[in-house]
């Protein structure tokens, strides 16, 4: 009886991006607004361990199961649908807002996937609405979503021939920690990790997200890595190869952001950096360390919104993005330097802002998991997140030589967005006991020891001296560093071209023998009647998956 | 425009005080560690100064390995044509 009453938080967003489009002015507005809220009290409303099943073919779908760690990953997307909302309201593309909200949903609804089904279809539901946001900035950025959809797509379609072999192998769909080591397993880690933006395909996220609009990639930065980190840890905690894939994707996002010109693809090369952190912990796999993940998610969610609002801003009151270009903009654009230093200090770890509260709980892990390697190479890239986030990105936008550019700040609702966004920041790093509750396990970690604080001040202050010493070295020039998404945007390409055309005379062929066949001897073909469901599943979506590939590069070249 | 008119923030005078200031601070920081109890995981964490020395070796490694990677793979920003 007690389960009828329970909604589909997701329902608030999804209904909510489907109304936008309809909507104007006022009302526009308070929908984006008032739908996150409704959507964070739904949130609260679902208890732990409470279900809701829904019939689906033969199956029973659990579309609501709540947990805490999920309602940990729902209470932080439903904010920053709010913050991202609030912040989006002067965007007058209504397909974007739709979209985003949508896409806002379907990450709420991952978080109370009880089942692999339900999760696949929100995924999906992800994929498409994070292709829209990208697309409706324009003809700038065609291209770009086209290679991310497709990107998304395949990392489906992997995910789904996982989810189909799990089906076949175990009779479950049910969505708990799976084995590795059995083919379905490993295809679902990939599905998974294709959209946290691990190596070697990260490249789709520097790439997309920022030839989103200035409001789009506030929306992008939250949802899909963050999804991802979450069902990594429900299905793969203590993976070790995680440890392994997360510390390179630590470093290949300083080393690539140090290397960049645009501040919002640093931005993008950031948000990899800081998942890394985060599946490095979901490989160590304790429970200080899941919280540290938890809580690191979280934080991050709301200070890389917090920066991409600043640079958003920027990108708005200027129409520039190249570090090349700006500089001296703290001028005229105070407030969103201070809000810009805020993000930055915290997503470095500084004592009293939330990254140093979520991020100490991983390295924590490290210490007490005896991983000195892990521990070290973490402790470095904290002091890595300084130089490529912490002082690169304001320094060269706010600081650096004066640009002659005199910008006013943005309007009021994306100052505000800011503030609230910085006050977080600020509140879980000076209080943290709170925050520390939500967490999925119970902790009386204490953050702030002495020698925390100062080994920690030391740790970024003394990157800091190393940034103004080699400043020489980090100066701007008009370049991008080549990554792998070169591999299919030039010989992948190539290939595709080359590769339809062959296919299509190869099918063509094919079709022939096949008309032949059928005259010769129709009556004794029994096709295909020995093979399993999950093989076939397996097979169509590897074929759907070409097929995909190859339509839509071509229709990407042929325009 | 003359450097002395410009905002007080970006004077020559305030960017010596700046780096006065910040080089002080960081000794002090480097000073202070050997007065605070350390509970070390591995050894040399417990050091004084161990992270001072750490985050900055590891920011010059970081800054020397982006220059060697940016020779091999650096391209003009229009290089793909977008």
């Amino acid at each position: 009886m007690e389960s009828s009453i329970i909604l589909p938080p997701a329902l608030a967003l999804i209904g909510a991006g489907v109304l936008v489009p309809m909507t104007r002015g006022a009302v526009r507005a308070a929908v984006l607004l008032l739908a996150p809220l409704v959507c964070l009290g739904m949130v609260w409303l679902v208890p732990v361990g409470a279900q809701v099943a829904v019939p689906f073919l033969d199956m029973e779908l659990l579309v609501v199961s709540g947990t805490r760690l999920g309602r940990m990953f729902a209470t932080v997307f439903a904010v920053m649908a709010f913050l991202g909302g609030l912040f989006a309201l002067n965007q007058t593309r209504g397909l974007e807002l739709a979209a985003a909200l949508i896409y806002a949903g379907a990450a709420v609804g991952v978080t109370f996937a009880g089942d692999l089904v339900t999760l696949f279809i929100f995924w999906e539901v992800m994929a498409v609405g994070s292709t829209l946001v990208i697309w409706s900035n324009g003809e700038a950025a065609r291209r770009a979503g086209m290679r991310y959809g497709v990107m998304h797509l395949l990392g489906g379609v992997i995910l789904m021939a996982g989810i189909a072999g799990q089906a076949g192998s175990s009779g479950s769909v049910a969505f708990g920690p799976m084995d590795v080591q059995t083919w379905p397993g490993a295809l679902i880690l990939i599905g998974f990790l294709i959209n946290a933006a691990a190596l070697p395909m990260a490249a789709w996220l520097p790439d997309a997200y920022p030839k989103a609009s200035w409001s789009g990639m506030v929306f992008l930065s939250a949802f899909t890595t963050k999804t991802a980190v979450y069902v990594l840890m429900v299905g793969f905690a203590g993976t070790n190869a995680l440890i392994w894939i997360g510390l390179g994707m630590v470093f290949y996002g300083i080393i690539y952001a140090i290397l960049e010109n645009d501040m919002r693809r640093i931005l993008a090369y950031s948000i990899v950096n800081q998942v890394g952190f985060m599946v490095t912990g979901i490989g160590i796999g304790t429970e200080m360390a899941l919280n540290g993940v938890a809580a690191h998610a979280f934080t991050h969610i709301i200070y890389k919104a917090l920066l991409v609002m600043a640079a958003g801003s920027v990108l708005l009151m200027t129409g520039k993005s190249k570090c090349s270009d700006l500089g001296g903009l703290f001028r005229t654009m105070p407030i969103t330097t201070i809000c810009g230093i805020v993000g930055a200090l915290s997503i470095s770890a500084f004592p009293l802002t939330s990254g140093f509260v979520s991020k100490s709980l991983v390295t924590q892990g490290a210490a007490e998991m005896h991983l000195p390697l892990v521990w070290y190479a973490l402790t470095a890239a904290s002091a890595g997140v300084f130089l490529h986030a912490g002082i690169k990105f304001p320094w060269f936008v706010f600081f650096q030589k004066d640009s002659g550019l005199r910008p006013a700040d943005p309007p009021v609702n994306m100052q505000l967005a800011m503030w609230i966004a910085a006050g977080l920041c600020m509140g879980i790093g000076v209080a943290p006991g709170l925050f520390y509750q939500l967490l999925p396990y119970a902790t009386d970690y204490a953050p702030y020891t002495a020698s925390h604080v100062i080994g920690q001040l030391q740790l970024l202050l003394f990157s800091g001296l190393a940034f103004f010493l080699m400043l020489g070295w980090l100066k701007r020039t008009l370049t991008i560093t080549l990554d792998f998404d070169w591999l299919w945007r030039k010989p992948g390409v190539a290939v595709l071209i080359w590769g339809g055309a062959a296919g299509a005379r190869f099918w063509a062929e094919l079709e022939r023998h096949w008309a032949r066949l059928l005259e010769w001897r129709a009556p004794n073909l029994a096709p295909a009647r020995g093979w399993s469901t999950g093989v076939m599943a397996f097979w169509t979506t590897v074929m759907l998956a070409c097929f995909l590939l190859i339509g839509a590069f071509q229709a990407g070249l042929a325009q | 425009m003359n450097p002395q008119e410009d905002h007080w923030l970006v004077r020559p005078a305030t960017i010596r005080a700046l780096w006065r200031g910040g080089l002080s601070g960081l000794a002090c920081l480097v000073v202070a560690d050997f007065f605070v109890p350390h509970q070390p995981y591995f050894g040399f964490d417990g050091w004084p100064g161990f992270a001072a020395g750490l985050g900055f070796m590891a920011c010059v490694g970081m800054v020397i390995s982006a220059k060697a990677l940016g020779k091999l793979l650096k391209k003009p920003d229009d290089y793909y044509g977008e």
